[in-house]
């Protein structure tokens, strides 16, 4: 009896995987990007942004939690599903307040460098420019949910790798908000400190650290010369045989 | 860095008819006509194909039947509602020039304020003399939110970027010249 090989097609290329591993960590394992936003490697995954969907057999489902299986048939760099991942970045932006000319973050955003992959060139849909507290109490971190797009890595981070359970997500739909464990809802009464994961996991600007932002000039920021796409090829090539 | 740009689709004998280019700046900075300059030696070459209409410019005033209409800055008073309409109907291609025409930019910051708490803070509210919020026909009305031109009017294409780079511009430009589809990609794309 021989043996099945441990490898899928994505978008008709050999991936090799190593069993339990996601169809998107094979990927980008291999140095084939699949666009992801809640995702991270520290986390488990837990499926919510659908940035990663894929098509699998013919069925869409996320490659961050779809386990990757001998022979799968896995479609991702299509018109079509970019077309619908570009869609679902537009309305990321609308939903929040995204001014990334004045943002500290951008240059280093990966929503801002996943948009910029999927060619996002306006944000389409009606702005909502809803009304969302800053929170400016910590004397090292600020959290402004203007600019969080509830991926919930934070709120993950603290509960499984720091032990503090500091965020949390409240509210359904629209309504969704970030919220604070302390006291007083405040972030400054919180347990939070810097060096904790969950203060330095925010893939976009919702919580930065104070004291530092625009220290890095345009030029020399994460994503200005090579973008999320060529980064994760070349992170790839650097860990490969 | 030169591009070649094929002539826009010329007459019978008449050579190639320059294309009407309209320019205006809303609720911007102008830093996206500053851009605009930044083409260099490339405005040269963009004059042989292009004519300028309304624009800072040339100083025309009203704009007439133009091929291009390039659109800066986002729509917070009575005045860039007029003047985007007028553009709207006069040009057949509407382009939203930078992340104010685009996104609203940092005009929209003023979003989450009520206007009316704005004008009484910067008017009335400080040391100083009047003390009376600017009140005159001439002055046009401040709308209730700064919008990103395409929630007023139907816009063809997008320039992102704080402002877009000369070379994105020329890039966008000769590409819808030439009758191509305008595509920008990373690192030209930039909304900052
Ligand atoms: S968080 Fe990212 S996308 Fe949002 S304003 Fe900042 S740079 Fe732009
Ligand atoms: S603050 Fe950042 S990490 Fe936390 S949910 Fe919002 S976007 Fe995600
Ligand atoms: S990265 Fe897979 S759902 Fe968000």
């Amino acid at each position: 009896m021989s043996e099945i090989p441990n490898s899928f097609t994505l978008d008709g290329q050999l991936v090799p995987f190593e069993p339990g591993q996601t169809i998107l960590q094979a990927a980008l394992a291999a140095g084939h990007y699949i666009p992801h936003l809640c995702s991270s490697p520290e986390l488990k995954p837990h499926g919510s942004c659908k940035l990663c969907t894929v098509v699998v057999n013919g069925r869409h489902g996320s490659a961050c939690t779809a386990h990757a299986m001998p022979g799968q048939d896995v479609q991702s760099d299509t018109p079509d599903l970019n077309g619908k991942r570009r869609l679902q970045v537009q309305m990321l932006f609308v939903e929040g307040n995204h001014f990334c000319p004045g943002c500290e973050k951008s240059g280093n955003c990966k929503l801002q460098a996943v948009a910029y992959d999927l060619e996002m060139l306006n944000p389409h849909f009606p702005h909502f420019f809803p009304q969302r507290p800053v929170d400016a109490s910590h004397p090292d971190i600020l959290l402004d949910r203007n600019r969080c797009i509830m991926c919930e890595q934070c709120v993950e981070a603290s509960r499984d790798i720091d032990g503090k359970e500091v965020f949390g997500l409240a509210g359904r739909g629209l309504a969704s908000h970030l919220v604070v464990n302390s006291p007083s809802g405040l972030l400054g009464d919180s347990a939070l400190e810097a060096g904790d994961k969950a203060a330095n996991i925010c893939p976009v600007g919702a919580i930065v650290h104070k004291r530092v932002g625009y220290a890095k000039p345009i030029g020399a920021r994460d994503y200005d010369t090579l973008g999320i796409r060529a980064q994760a090829r070349a992170a790839a090539e650097g860990e490969g045989p | 860095m030169t591009v070649s740009v094929p002539a826009p689709h010329s007459g019978p004998a008449a050579g190639p008819r320059k294309l009407k280019v309209a320019t205006a700046s809303l609720s911007g900075c102008f830093g996206c006509h500053m851009s605009l300059l930044d083409l260099d030696e490339r405005l040269l070459q963009l004059a042989e194909l292009v004519e300028f209409d309304r624009s800072p410019i040339t100083d025309i005033k009203h704009c007439g039947p133009c091929d291009v209409g390039l659109i800066e800055g986002s729509v917070c008073n009575s005045e860039n509602v007029h003047v985007l309409r007028e553009f709207r109907s006069h040009c057949k291609v509407l382009i939203a020039f930078g992340a104010c025409a685009v996104a609203g930019g940092l005009p929209a910051m003023r979003n989450g304020l009520d206007v009316g708490d704005c004008l009484k803070e910067i008017y009335c509210d400080r040391v100083g003399p009047g003390g009376l919020i600017p009140n005159d026909r001439e002055l046009p009305l401040l709308l209730d939110k700064v919008y990103p031109i395409n929630e007023v009017v139907r816009v063809d294409y997008f320039i992102p970027g704080c402002p877009p780079s000369g070379d994105a511009i020329w890039k966008y430009l000769t590409d819808v010249i030439a009758g191509r589809m305008p595509r920008l990609e990373h690192p030209m794309l930039r909304y900052d």
